[in-house]
């Protein structure tokens, strides 16, 4: 339903807008006196300044490939991710792990993982899905680059934002 | 008149009553009404040892009066109400009974189900993300279906060998297994290789296989298939590919005259693996190995991508538009006499493609025309000694009475200076006919199209890229005279055109008609014009095929099944 809107009538001396200029030019002042006063608020100088320290717990930035304590990379490139990217950012070619491998019992590893980080959408469904608590979205927001290339995060490129990680279940310990 | 009706048993599933042949299994009673029930051991093809126990169903049969007392009246539909035996039998390996009752929903039956469920999953080790089988996984999905979700058991699982290499092409990973067995009965009743067994019988039994053996039966991956797990993969296809990212095509083997029904699995225009698709009259539900392997060429660097001239003044290929390597070629071939030229065409094209090949003999007044012949050992099992899946298509079309006999005279007549030009299609005519490189440059126009860069391109005036078996539809007419249908699977690389579209598109360069868009329209002319292929559509042809002409080659492995099944030793 439309609403109609009542256009308020002028006055001879607001049809001037000399009153409304200089009421803009006095809050201008205002401001400039309070902040040369050092007490106003401000931008803050992004980059110098920047906002990581209020970032909350749950803050969606960057996916990342993790190892765990053991140094073991965690994913077993099983490709449920790449399955359930809405965008399809994400591209993982599987190898098998060679029999001399410290960690030959886990069988497989990924060879390639690749996210297209113009394509992703942080919406943090590859780390809901993961079963192997591999894949995690960390606080890195500034993904920036040069060339279509350069936002393509490549797996030692993953593994650097993601890190170590501690706390997680040990499923393929001594018992198995 | 009375019809012969087969003898007919009425049984009681869920509630409702149907009826079957005699002899029939409970099993394939409940799948025939649409029940499903639950099964790892069991398979049509292969006897019923029934060790898995997860076809349990409540059962029941006519109340049997005491000595003395009166028998129960039949109602108006003939049947008696039925007395539960109140322990579950397997519904694989028994027959129907007359007035039998089968519950599949019931309260006991599903206790049995999830009962074997949690048995089988106490020891599997649960590493779906890394096994191949996830996504196509009985065990996953009865789990799903039948299971219990959790699970109560908390000792230690039982260890067993892991990733052991059992034959060339076959890896077996024990913890996975859950002794159905399928695999040791495929390998003794059907591969004739029972290398096989468990040992260490118990909590321990182990899958091995017998010392100093191999599983190097040429049908070995198809117990991968049968696997319902995830114990016994194929090395080729292992880590590859997700089983949910792959598109599925069914579509016919091109290896030999048997022309297995199959199904292709792709993702982004690359063939990942092959499997054998059930079809009785053909391949029952097996294929070879080596059938099953030679894919591995279609998506490598040596396809021909682009349609290729041979430079004048250099003497190399150039890269040429369609119209450009046309018009190139018919300009050669107009120059010449019919008598000068010849076809040599392929019994691995369609029939499609054959046929307008045979036009475009009659456009050129060609004086020979024939395909190139491949033979081989039959094994005894579903290869042919025909390696060429459209012999018989040929013959049909083409008029040929035995094909590849004419080749030599061809051979000979380039030699003799009498054949100046020669349009080979999907052939590799050096590699596979016996041509040499020095008889081919004798030739005054040579053109080939074929998928891949070999020596015969080498020498070719004209180079087309023709699309392969998987990136074609057509129709073929197998060794036992089946008319089966062949279906496009994954796009051909660059500018690749199959090759019924360059033939035509040749045959317009020729000044001959066109018109034609697609192969179905192609198949709407042959039906008109072969008196064999009178009256058949393609939607007609379905998935499995019809029989189209007779012929005396025999299957041997369909031989030995029908054998079997007439013992009763299985379903078929």
């Amino acid at each position: 339903m439309a609403i109609v809107v009542k256009r308020p009538k002028l006055k001879w001396w607001e049809h001037l807008y000399l009153p409304a200029l200089f009421g803009g030019m006095r809050i201008t002042l205002a401001h400039f006196i309070k902040n040369f006063r050092g007490k106003g608020d401000h931008a803050m100088q992004y980059p110098e300044e920047r906002w990581d320290d209020h970032l909350p717990e749950y803050y969606r930035g960057a996916p990342a490939l993790v190892t765990d304590v053991q140094n073991r990379e965690r994913c077993v490139a099983c490709q449920l991710c790449e399955f359930i990217c809405p965008p399809r950012a994400i591209t993982i070619i599987p190898e098998e792990i060679p029999s001399d491998d410290k960690w030959a019992k886990v069988e497989k590893r990924p060879k390639k993982f690749e996210i297209d980080m113009i394509r992703c959408i942080y919406c943090g469904l590859c780390e809901e899905v993961c079963p192997e608590q591999a894949i995690y979205l960390r606080q890195d927001y500034s993904i920036t680059g040069e060339s279509r290339e350069e936002m393509v995060h490549d797996k030692k490129r993953l593994y650097e934002i993601g890190g170590v990680r501690d706390g997680l279940v040990n499923k393929w310990n001594d018992l198995k | 008149m009375s019809e012969v009706k087969p003898d007919l048993i009425d049984v009681q599933i869920n509630g409702e009553w149907h009826s079957f042949p005699k002899g029939t299994r409970m099993i394939e009673a409940c799948k025939e009404v649409g029940v499903e029930v639950p099964h790892y051991c069991y398979h049509p093809k292969l006897t019923s040892p029934g060790n898995c126990r997860m076809c349990l169903v409540e059962m029941g049969m006519p109340p049997r009066p005491a000595p003395g007392s009166d028998p129960v009246e039949p109602d108006e539909d003939g049947h008696v109400p039925i007395s539960w035996i109140p322990r579950p039998v397997i519904a694989c390996a028994n027959t129907i009974a007359p007035n039998m009752g089968i519950r599949t929903e019931s309260e006991m039956t599903e206790e049995c189900r999830k009962g074997v469920m949690e048995l089988l999953l106490a020891n599997h080790p649960l590493d779906c993300p890394i096994c191949d089988q996830a996504g196509e996984c009985s065990l996953q999905e009865f789990s799903v279906e039948h299971g219990k979700g959790e699970s109560r058991f908390r000792e230690q699982k039982v260890k067993k060998p892991k990733n052991v290499e059992i034959g060339p092409r076959i890896r077996l990973d024990d913890e996975r297994c859950i002794m159905c067995s399928r695999c040791i009965r495929f390998m003794d009743e059907i591969a004739d290789q029972p290398v096989l067994g468990f040992t260490d019988r118990g909590s321990h039994t182990t899958l091995t296989i017998h010392p100093g053996h191999e599983l190097t039966s040429n049908y070995s991956l198809n117990t991968a298939d049968l696997c319902p797990v995830g114990a016994l993969t194929s090395n080729d296809f292992r880590f590859q590919m997700r089983v949910w990212f792959m598109k599925e095509t069914k579509t016919i083997d091109v290896n030999c005259a048997t022309g297995a029904n199959i199904t292709v699995f792709a993702r982004e225009g690359k063939i990942y693996r092959v499997i054998p698709r059930q079809n009785n009259n053909v391949n029952s539900n097996w294929m070879p190995d080596s059938h099953r392997l030679n894919i591995h060429w279609i998506n490598s660097e040596a396809r021909l991508t682009d349609p290729l001239v041979r430079d004048e003044k250099s003497g190399n290929h150039r890269v040429a538009t369609w119209n450009g390597a046309m018009q190139t070629s018919a300009d050669a071939l107009l120059k010449l006499d019919g008598s000068e030229i010849a076809v040599i065409g392929s019994a691995r094209m369609t029939n499609e493609e054959l046929l307008i090949t045979n036009r475009l003999a009659k456009q050129l007044d060609a004086g020979h025309v024939d395909v190139v012949a491949r033979e081989g050992e039959p094994d005894g099992y579903l290869i042919s000694a025909d390696r060429n899946p459209n012999s018989n298509g040929a013959k049909l079309i083409l008029g040929l009475e035995n094909p590849g006999s004419t080749i030599d005279q061809i051979r000979e007549g380039i030699a003799q200076g009498r054949i100046k030009a020669l349009v080979c299609l999907q052939e590799n005519i050096i590699d596979d006919a016996g041509f040499s490189a020095d008889e081919l440059a004798k030739l005054d126009f040579f053109l080939t199209s074929y998928p891949l860069a070999n020596a015969t391109a080498e020498v070719a005036d004209v180079v087309l890229p023709g699309a392969c078996w998987a990136e074609k539809s057509g129709t073929m007419v197998n060794g036992t005279g089946r008319l089966q249908r062949l279906n496009k699977c994954i796009e051909g690389p660059g500018q690749t055109l199959e090759a019924w579209e360059i033939v035509r598109d040749l045959i317009q360069a020729l000044g001959g008609g066109n018109g034609i868009y697609a192969a179905t329209e192609l198949f709407a002319q042959l039906a008109g014009e072969v008196p064999e292929f009178e009256g058949i559509t393609f939607g007609q042809i379905g998935d499995l095929g019809l029989p189209l002409i007779e012929t005396d080659e025999r299957i041997p492995l369909l031989e030995r099944e029908a054998e079997r099944k007439a013992q009763g030793l299985i379903v078929g």
